[in-house]
């Protein structure tokens, strides 16, 4: 069950994104897209509406950059509480740490090893 | 009484406002339609996929004891691995034609935005092409990641 509802929460939160690209008359890259989503996510995260998608479809709501801002704000806020100051300045960038790094190694490692396609 | 040069001048506004609604026809007809529904299906479909994947991982790793929070930092981790790999051998770009936003907004699609236009522009160094160029869009997505982090923080800090 926990399978089928992160394919179909995951699919739909997609299916979001491609109706905002192909549906508005602005043009709107890959950038925008992540941008929007990340803070999007950010904002719900803190008006606490997207705890419960966690909750309901696991994966389905973590993976989608979504998640990424889910994670930004819940950091912030949760340093901020234990913290102050200091912690609301650092804490959503300590939570998403793993993340950044995980991306900006591998991301150098694979484009030095790897050779440009077409 | 019309002046016989004002009349003239109308007739040439007129034909002036008849061509472009034509040539705007013209652009209707040749412009390829958006194939919403086939899109849809595609984005569904890889998105879903991805975070189907992305489920069990993470169950992997709460099996394997960690908490729900390091395992969904962890398995973040691991998706971007496989998103800068699949993307480094050239088959995550296939599959974002097909896909559309369901290779775009997986956090799979962020590793992706960092490798692509690292590996285009290696040709200009390893400082001003690679390195610089992989945040062309990682880069703008931190920057308002980051900033709107800061500011539910401090929200929360001078809220109780």
């Amino acid at each position: 069950m926990t399978y089928i509802l992160a394919f179909v929460v995951g699919g739909l939160i997609c299916v979001i994104g491609q109706l905002i690209i192909d549906l508005t008359p602005a043009k709107i890259t890959a950038a925008h897209v992540l941008v929007g989503y990340v803070t999007g996510g950010a904002v719900l995260s803190a008006l606490g509406l997207y705890q419960p998608l966690v909750d309901l479809a696991g994966a389905g709501a973590t993976i989608p950059v979504s998640g990424f801002g889910h994670s930004l704000a819940q950091g912030a806020i949760e340093a901020a509480r234990t913290r102050g100051l200091m912690g609301a300045l650092s804490g959503g960038i300590e939570a998403t740490a793993l993340g950044v790094a995980t991306a900006v190694v591998f991301g150098y490692v694979f484009a030095v090893v790897f050779r440009p396609t077409g | 009484m019309i002046e016989p040069n004002e009349l003239e001048h109308q007739i040439a506004i007129e034909r002036k406002l008849y061509e472009q609604k034509e040539y705007q026809d013209l652009v209707k007809k040749i412009k390829p339609k958006v194939p919403v529904l086939r899109n849809i299906i595609g984005a569904f479909l890889v998105g879903g996929t991805i975070c189907l994947i992305g489920q069990i991982i993470l169950d992997g790793f709460i099996a394997w004891g960690l908490t729900a929070r390091a395992a969904i930092g962890s398995t973040a981790a691991v998706m971007i691995f496989l998103g800068s790999l699949a993307t480094g051998l050239g088959i995550y770009d296939n599959l974002a034609k097909f896909a559309g936003a369901g290779s775009i907004v997986p956090i799979t699609g962020f590793a992706n935005s960092i490798v692509a236009p690292a590996l285009e522009f290696k040709s200009e160094g390893y400082v001003f092409g690679l390195s610089s160029k992989m945040f062309l869009v990682a880069g703008p997505v931190l920057t308002f990641g980051f900033i709107v982090s800061v500011i539910i923080g401090l929200i929360y800090y001078l809220i109780p």
